[in-house]
């Protein structure tokens, strides 16, 4: 473990902007994800279609080159760090997956539920609000916490537009200590210690919220 | 209380996992250790009949892809042919090279593993770096310097020397010692390579490139708005990089590279690569007779 005594503060410094990045972009996938699962099932055909759009473009288009546009090609007009075109390309590339985990959510909801809540006087945003989308979250649980694992590990596209991340930490460090492995190998646990409790976490999420159903 | 039992179960048991991981991994790092210790990297080239070089995939000049038959092609390359088929007579056999395309971190790990037999890949002669790898004599000076947009106004590395400039350079090169040493205030932002700090100038996310002059030369011929200010910061040739302790492999090297030198070889492939470059003082790189 010499190697980590000596690059200590390279790796804890690539640690926080790893779990920064994670952070903003689970919430901005999380928020991006469910308007667009939403849109997806309007029940005005153009705003349907678009949101299919948005999902299908942003789902089947490499991680790297969503990336890559905002670093090279945004940049020019906006101004923005690696970190940024990151942390953006992260929670477009995201969102489309989560949109479609919510929207199976919401389709796995008893149609009755919907109904039901607006005959009874609420409005389609409320019904939609209160009534249908907390149970169906509740389905999408299993899934979303597929895609968060993912996003966290997914986070490590930052080291290639030079986002100060673990991955871009760990990359100077293999360089400079000529040691490849150990210091990939410490990297590797570092993920491990953002992604095993995220694991267990949304494992124990779906245990209880199974028990209160 | 079955539930719990159940996760922490779980928990302990991919703990368990992690940990195995681990201790496996470290026993790999010991076994190639081990391995290094016993290899002798000329007596592997003489039974295998090849030498396989590390080379370059992405420096113009050096070690560039050509897209059509996806090979490197470059100074590097076509000098690691020349020395194969030196070496080959000088230890009486028919030796073949082969290449590998290595990067920055890759390299010294792909060596210390015995995949490649010896690095031709631009690689800066350090006193870290001969604590781990063995090196030839210098077969290629060089010195980093600065690449700049023609109309940014900035002549020297001192213009970069604020908190406000950020300085791109390639990944595992010695660039980041020299910006360290020369403009300790700037901003450095390492890129996986030569290609995509190209890029990143181009998009404005730094107002430099610090590496090696003969390389940014190499980005210069295509990329006209762009030039190398500033001189040479310090001298530090290249070196052709074998596994630590192999003597036998870096004589026979050495020796290839000074007939190389005295034959004409050696110039007429400096002349070859670098005869087209505007902006490179040619006599600088020719070994004089």
């Amino acid at each position: 473990m010499m190697i980590f005594d000596h690059y200590r503060s390279l790796f804890i410094s690539g640690f926080g902007y790893t779990i920064a990045a994670s952070l903003i972009a689970l919430v901005a996938s999380l928020v991006l994800g469910t308007f667009f699962a939403l849109l997806q099932l309007s029940k005005k055909r153009a705003w349907a279609a678009l949101g299919n759009a948005y999902v299908q473009f942003f789902r089947n288009v490499p991680l790297l080159i969503i990336t890559l546009f905002f670093y090279l090609a945004v940049a020019k007009v906006i101004k923005m760090t690696g970190f940024v075109a990151g942390t953006v390309a992260l929670s477009l590339y995201t969102s489309a997956f989560i949109a479609e985990s919510v929207r199976a959510g919401i389709l796995a909801i008893d149609k009755g539920q919907m109904e039901g809540a607006l005959a009874n006087g609420l409005s389609y945003g409320q019904a939609m609000s209160r009534i249908v989308l907390p149970q169906a979250f509740k389905v999408a649980i299993p899934s979303l916490g597929n895609q968060f694992i993912n996003l966290v590990k997914n986070s490590s596209i930052l080291a290639f537009v030079g986002g100060l991340d673990l991955m871009y930490q760990g990359n100077l460090v293999a360089a400079s200590s000529f040691d490849t492995f150990t210091s990939y190998i410490i990297v590797g646990l570092f993920y491990l210690l953002l992604t095993l409790p995220l694991s267990y976490g949304m494992q124990y999420l779906e245990e209880r919220l199974q028990e209160s159903r | 209380m079955e539930k719990n039992k159940k996760r922490l179960f779980g928990i302990s048991a991919s703990l368990i996992l992690v940990l195995l991981l681990v201790l496996f991994g470290f026993w790999a790092a010991n076994r190639a250790h081990e391995n290094r210790m016993h290899q002798d990297t000329l007596a592997r080239v003489k039974k295998t009949k090849t030498i396989n070089w590390g080379v370059k995939t992405d420096t113009k000049l050096f070690g560039l892809v050509n897209t059509k038959s996806g090979q490197s092609e470059g100074f590097d390359v076509d000098l690691a042919k020349a020395l194969t088929k030196q070496i080959g007579k000088q230890v009486g056999e028919q030796l073949t090279p082969t290449f590998t395309p290595v990067n920055a971190s890759s390299k010294v790990q792909l060596l210390k593993n015995t995949n490649i037999d010896g690095v031709l890949a631009v690689m800066t002669i350090t006193k870290e770096r001969a604590k781990v790898v063995d090196f030839s004599k210098p077969y290629f000076p060089a010195g980093n310097s600065l690449l700049v947009k023609k109309d940014s106004g900035i002549q020297s590395i001192q213009d970069l020397n604020g908190p406000s400039k950020t300085i791109l350079i390639a990944l595992g090169t010695t660039a980041a010692d020299t910006v360290k040493k020369e403009a300790p205030k700037a901003k450095v932002l390492a890129l996986q390579d030569y290609a995509s700090a190209m890029q990143a100038l181009k998009a404005g996310q730094g107002q430099a490139i610090v590496t090696d002059n003969a390389i940014l030369y190499g980005l210069v011929s295509e990329n006209p708005d762009y030039h190398v200010v500033g001189g040479i910061m310090g001298y530090a040739p290249y070196g052709i990089a074998f596994d630590h302790n192999q003597p036998g492999m870096v004589r026979q090297a050495n020796q290839a590279l000074d007939v190389l030198k005295k034959n004409g070889t050696y110039n007429a492939l400096i002349e070859k690569w670098f005869g087209q470059v505007p902006g490179l003082n040619l006599s600088e790189l020719e070994v004089q007779a």
